[in-house]
Parts: C-alpha cells; structure tokens; sequence
C-alpha cells in the first residue's frame, strides 16, 4: 500500500474514530446509560455531567500518559538498570560511568555555554528589532524578513551556515562569506579595530549586563533587615555566583584576545577550531531564535502605556534613558518569558550540532551526547542516564511555569 | 511617540540604517543558499556567489573556426569569420590578445596585426575577422585569449537533478513525499483529540481541573529526548515497529501539550453568553462544541496547525527514531540533507537545492500564515 494512501486512511479513521468516539460515547451516556427520562431524570442529567468531561478529555490523557508522562518514569527506571546484564538493577551505575567521561562533561561545558550565550543574544538582538522596527514605516516587512529563519528546519539552517563557513584552499576563490571577509584583514589599524577593539567591546559590553543581572540579584542582601525564603536566597546567591564567574571569564578573554597572534591570510576551518566553534553553531540558533524574541518583544513594548514615555519626555530624557529606564522595566516580565522558552530550545538543541560536526572537535552538546549513547553505541542506560539530566536541568522551568499558570488560575 | 514635545527625533536615519543592516544581516545566509541553488558546478567553485549577482570578468582561450572549412577566398587572400561565442551568449569582450604572454594586447574592434598582412580583428561581441594568404589562414584556427565580462547567468540543472533524475543520492523527490505524509496527519490527528479537551478544560466543571492544566503546563516542557527510548520499545514490543505509524503517533503524543494549551487558553476568552445561552436553549455540549466553539477557535486551531506543520516537517530526530529504519525507503527530507553533507559535503549546487527545496514550503506557509503564526505565539508563550 502507497504510504500516501495510508496517511490518508489513518487520517480519516484517527479523525473520524475521534469524532465518532466523541459523538457516540455521548449519545451513550446520554440515551442508554443515564437517559434524561423516567423517575430518574434528574439524577440522571446530574450524572451524565459528571462523567462526560472524562470523555471530552480521555484520548488526549491517554496519549499525555503513554507519550510524555510514563517515558520520563521509564527512562528514571532504564537509567538505573543496565542492558546487557538483561536490565538488572544497578543503582547510579550508568551515572557513574558517564561521569567519568569527558565527552560528557565536554557536553556539560558546551550545554552551559549555549545556555547562557544564546538566548542572551537572541533576546538582546530580539529587543533591539523589535525597538528599531516599531518606530518607522517599513517595519513590517523588516519583522518579516528577521522572523522567516523561525520557518526553516535547523538542518537547512546548518546548509546555510556551513555555506557561509567553508573553506577552500589559500590558492583558490574562496566561497565561503566568512573566509572572503576574514581574507581581506592583513594586521592592520583596520583589522585591530574590527577583530579586537571592536570584539572586546562587545565582550566588555556582555560583561557589563552579566553584572548588572548580579547586582539586581545580590541587591536585597545589601538592604538591611529584610526576609526571604530559604529558596530565593538559595537561587539568587547561585545567580549571582554564576554572574561573576561570567563576568571573570570575559574580562580574561579580553585580555587574551589583545595577546593573540591572529593567523591573517589563511583561510580558516572555522567548524574545528575548538572552543570557539561552539560560537559559530551558536550563531545558527541565534539567527532563528531572534525573530521569536523580536516578535513577543515587539507586542509587549507596544502595550507599555503611552503615558509612562511621555511623562519621561516632558521630563527631559533622551531615547536611550527613555528605552533602558522606562520601556525595559515595563517588560521585564515578557524579557524572562522569552529567555525561559529560548532556555528550552537550547537545553535540547539537537539538530544544528548534529548536522554541522556531530560533536566533533569537542563541540558535543547533551542531547547529541544521548543520541550517540542510544544509536550507535546501544549504551540505553548511560543513554537514559543522559537524558534525566536534560530533564533535572529542564525541570527548574517546569516548575516555575506550573507554579505561574496556578497563580494566574486563581 | 518620541517627538510628542514638537522636536523630531535625530536618530530617524540612524533607525532607518540599523534596521536596513539587521533585516541584510539576516537575509544573506537565505539568499546565499538560493542564489547557490541557481549555480553550476563551475560557478560556485570559481567564485562566492554573491560575485554571481554581478557581471564577472573572465578569461577565456578560445579557437578561431577551422580554416580547412570555414576559410572564404576574399581576392588573393583568405577569410575565416565567425562569433568566438556560442549563439545567444551575453558576454562583452573587453581585451584579447593571441599569445598567452599578452593576453590583453588589443581593445575590443582594434585589428591585431600577425605579421606578413595576417590580421585578426575581434569586436566586442565575439565577432571576428581573420585575414590572411593560403598559407597563412590554414592549420588550426587560431588561438584568441579573450578578458570577457559575463553577465550573471543561471541554470536549473539542479533543480532537475535534484526532483526529477530519480537519482539514489541526490534525489528529494521521494523524500518530500515522504515527509508529507508524516506531517500532514501528525498535524491533523493532534488537533482533534486536543480541541475536545480543552473544551472540557476551559467550559466543564469538574474536580480536578486545576489540577490537569497544571500538569499539561508542565508536560509542555518535558524534552521529548526521555521518550526517545521507552516509546520505541514500546513501539517495536506491540507491533507498530519503525513505520509511518508510529511517527504519527509520536508527533500526537509531543504536539498534544500545546495544542491543549493554545486552544484551551483561547477557549476560556470565549464569550460565555453565548454558551450558556445555548445550554439553556437545550444544546448538548457536543452540539454546543462542534457548533459554537470550534468554528469561533479557527484562530488559535489555525496557529496551532501552523506551528506543528512547522516542527513535523522541520523535524529530525523524531523521524531518525521512530520512523527511518534500514532501508532507507522511508527518509525525510532533513535526514536527507545531512545524509548528503555526509556523501556529497563539497557539492555545493547539489546540498544547496536539496535544502532549498526542504525550506520552500515553510516559507511558503510561513508568509501566507504569517498572522496565525505571531497569535499562536503570543498566546502560547507562558505568560
């Protein structure tokens, strides 16, 4: 049989056997088991009530079980059995043994640096698109345009990029945009100015937010007097600890990247230069990730009332003061919404990393890690292992978010 | 909004100018790929293809016709006369010469001398004039190497390698098929079953309600990484295998949360006269969802559909687990693309095609749904 004309059957019998599961259990409930008649009306009408949002809600519960709720219980059980001693029990085994491995922690170390480098930069790139769009004619079609990547597959994206960094030999045409642009910086006042100065700034720049993210954190140990939670104090001092760490590490780059020896007119493998290739999928990401930001960005500044701006205008201040002291405060709140979904994405990011080097020249991330672990090495339990700690780093989020959608419930 | 105080903003160009670099920093990977797919092999080696967009000047080493056939008495002295270029070429010719040590001796339309009377004339556009005795004009045709500007020029030999030659490799044909099918009931099935219940989550009381919508807020976030491995042994143990089957089923299970989310949150904005008006009026609740709250949902079902078609077709890895099994007869289109950056990763023309064909129809969807697709996400991001 075609797989068309099978696609089309499991369409008409998943969709109609809904339907007709939908209408057929209520004509049942409704007729034959609780009818709306006889001495019992009434009782009936009550129960039948009672029973049918079970109904309406069955298949998709069904389906929440067996596909998301029972494997994250299951891969909890599998990572703590082992399968060639025919799924015995072996306690943290399997998580011992993947921490003994470097490609584990090379994974750890990658994960982080996409955790913290990519929805920063999505969501700083997001909030300067949505600021500069929202204020002139053509701005619509400029959305347009830094929103599309959003519709291409990660694997195109990596085509596109790998496009971008290919490189060929010294002695040909180079068809790659990024080793044509690298080719033309020779070492001078021009190469300084765009390859370090400029970088350094950007860098000094990263750092200066960073800070300012630790300062607002650490700010209300610095009052006096005041209680918190054992849990808030517990998030905001390993807030604030990651943030200086962060903030010690660019300066340091800094000043390496004032000591380098750049290697001017060689055309550059950038995939495997090891460390800051990591930077070059990131970009990929990025690049999609953007218009996502730029999007909700753009409706929550558009909702911040006129009123707050204008106040800030008759009282003198200019556009900049206006944009980081009246319009960022006012959306925070979306700011953390959108950095929490990018988190997500990029805690799983698969595809990109897959495609471009398949975690090569230590650029292995942990869902990359899992895939290698399952198919090819047919490791499940380290496997499994590696997919609970996607999960322990995903479930802080879950948790805020259920903990959020209760609040707004009440 | 900033020149409210009758002082127009100064930084209006600067706006205008960062903008304009934002929107060509992030079309320049997409137009790179597009322009790549209209390139023949020979381009994109020789150079980048953004020197494709303008003319490119190329040397060329050309023959003159062979004087045995093509020679005309002209008086004592013999002509050959022809066009350099084949019929319908667009290429200008700047310089040329006859020795490959001076290859830029002579203008367009200037007469080279050759010694003894033989002269060689070369316009422009290929045309040429070479004059000269019996002996002269006689041998091979002589050798003319030619500065020529070339106007860009495109093919769609890659198109046709790519969907139509059938080819192992590098066809996509069955590929895109194959990846239809996946998406379109993994897109379809989801919306059904989740319509019902975030009908029953938004408008029925029930205990436990609270409850159920936290969990599903919850699950939203579950990676579908811990599936991966409990749902394929699921899979192979009762029998649905690695198959198109399955696949729905996996892409139903992982879209559902969402799907239950946007539409449920939808649904609970919904006036709620008008349902409880049909409750008095004796409407049973699936007449009053089939017939009130699915028709006034077409927003948020319409975003949702969007955003799984997106994720089905784009999706890889839930097609390497449960769908692609040995024989390779049920590939989609991404496992395909990589499968060629394995096999042809310096073939440029091919790999750029393949992936362009894989994001046209994204785009497509992409551009004409644009508006559902920015409701469903500013609905669907947790708020």
């Amino acid at each position: 049989m075609s797989p068309a004309l099978q696609g089309l059957i499991t369409i008409l019998i998943g969709v109609g056997g809904c339907l007709g599961y939908f209408y057929l259990s209520n004509q049942l409930i409704d007729k034959v088991i609780f009818p709306a008649k006889g001495p019992k009306a009434g009782q009936n009408i009550n129960r039948a009530n009672m029973v049918r949002p079970w109904l309406f809600l069955f298949p998709a519960i069904f389906a929440l079980g067996l596909y998301l709720a029972y494997p994250v219980v299951e891969t909890l059980r599998l990572s703590l059995t082992d399968r060639d001693q025919g799924g015995a029990f072996v306690g943290f085994a399997n998580y011992q043994q993947m921490f003994t491995e470097t490609k584990f922690w090379e994974a750890m170390r990658n994960n982080m640096l996409w955790l913290v480098v990519v929805p920063a930069a999505s969501t700083a790139f997001g909030l300067l698109a949505a600021q500069l769009t929202d204020r002139i004619k053509w701005g619509a079609v400029a959305k347009s345009i830094i929103f599309m990547p959003m519709a291409i597959s990660f694997v195109g994206a990596s085509v596109i990029f790998r496009l971008i960094y290919v490189a060929r030999p010294a002695d040909q045409a180079q068809i790659g945009v990024l080793n044509a642009v690298w080719l033309q910086f020779e070492g001078g006042a021009g190469s300084f100015l765009v390859l370090k100065l400029l970088p350094a700034i950007m860098v000094l720049g990263f750092a200066g937010i960073v800070a300012y993210v630790g300062y607002i954190l650490l700010k209300p140990f610095l009052g006096k007097g005041s209680s918190h939670s054992t849990f808030g104090t517990v998030m905001r001092l390993g807030g604030a600890a990651g943030a200086a760490y962060l903030v010690v590490t660019s300066l340091w780059q800094i000043v390496q990247l004032f000591g380098a020896q750049l290697p001017y007119g060689e055309p550059q493998q950038w995939l495997t230069i090891p460390f800051y290739n990591n930077f070059f999928l990131m970009v990929v990401l990025i690049w999609i990730q953007t218009g996502f930001a730029m999007v909700i960005l753009s409706a929550a500044l558009r909702g911040i009332p006129e009123e707050t701006v204008e106040a800030a205008i008759v009282d003198g201040a200019n556009p900049f003061e206006v944009f980081f002291q009246i319009k960022v405060p006012q959306i925070m709140g979306t700011i953390v919404v959108v950095w929490t979904t990018i988190t997500l994405v990029v805690l799983k990011i698969f595809d990109i990393v897959f495609a471009m080097t398949n975690g090569q020249w230590e650029t292995q991330v942990l869902a990359n890690y899992m895939f290698d672990k399952l198919f090819r090495s047919n490791d499940w339990g380290v496997g499994s292992a590696s997919a609970i700690i996607i999960m322990l780093l995903v479930s802080p989020i879950l948790v805020w978010n259920v903990y959020n959608a209760r609040k707004e419930m009440r | 909004m900033d020149n409210i105080a009758g002082t127009k903003s100064s930084l209006t160009w600067a706006v205008h100018l960062a903008t304009l670099a934002l929107v060509l920093l992030w079309i320049f990977p997409t137009v790179g790929l597009f322009v790549s797919s209209f390139r023949t092999v020979d381009q994109i080696n020789s150079s980048g293809w953004w020197a494709s967009l303008s003319a490119a000047e190329q040397n060329e080493v050309l023959r003159a016709a062979d004087p045995g056939e093509n020679r005309v008495p002209d008086g004592d002295m013999f002509v050959v006369s022809g066009n350099l270029f084949p019929d319908g070429s667009e290429k200008t010719i700047s310089v040329w010469g006859t020795s490959s040590r001076d290859i830029d001796a002579y203008v367009a339309g200037e007469t080279a001398d050759l010694g003894d009377g033989e002269t060689m004339t070369v316009n422009a556009d290929g045309a040429y004039e070479w004059r000269g005795t019996d002996d002269q004009i006689s041998g091979r045709g002589q050798r003319i190497f030619v500065t020529a500007e070339a106007p860009p020029e495109f093919t769609m030999d890659n198109y046709e390698q790519v969907l139509l030659s059938g080819d192992r490799t590098d066809s996509m044909t069955k590929a895109f098929f194959n990846t239809l099918t996946v998406t379109i009931p993994a897109t379809i099935i989801p919306i059904v079953v989740a319509a019902f219940a975030a009908y029953a989550l938004a408008w029925m009381d029930f205990p436990g309600r609270a409850l159920l919508i936290a969990m599903v807020v919850g699950l939203l976030v579950v990676p579908l990484q811990l599936a991966l491995i409990p749902l394929l042994r699921l899979h192979l143990g009762i029998g649905i295998g690695k198959g198109y089957l399955g696949v729905w089923l996996a892409h139903t299970g992982f879209g559902l949360p969402l799907a239950i989310y946007l539409l449920r949150n939808y649904m609970v904005g919904l006036p709620r006269d008008i349902i409880e008006n049909a409750r008095v009026d004796g409407a049973t609740e699936f007449q009053i969802f089939t017939r009130i709250i699915l028709p006034l949902s077409f927003p948020a079902l319409a975003s949702f559909a969007i955003f799984q078609f997106l994720w089905t077709w784009n999706d890889l890895l839930v097609a390497k687990v449960f769908l692609i099994d040995a024989t390779g007869e049920t590939t989609v289109m991404t496992n395909q693309i990589v499968e060629l950056l394995g096999t042809r990763g310096g073939n440029w023309e091919i790999l750029a095609t393949a992936a362009f064909v894989s994001i046209a129809v994204p785009l497509v969807v992409f551009f004409a749904m644009q508006k559902y697709l920015v409701r469903g996400m500013l609905a669907g991001s947790v708020k």
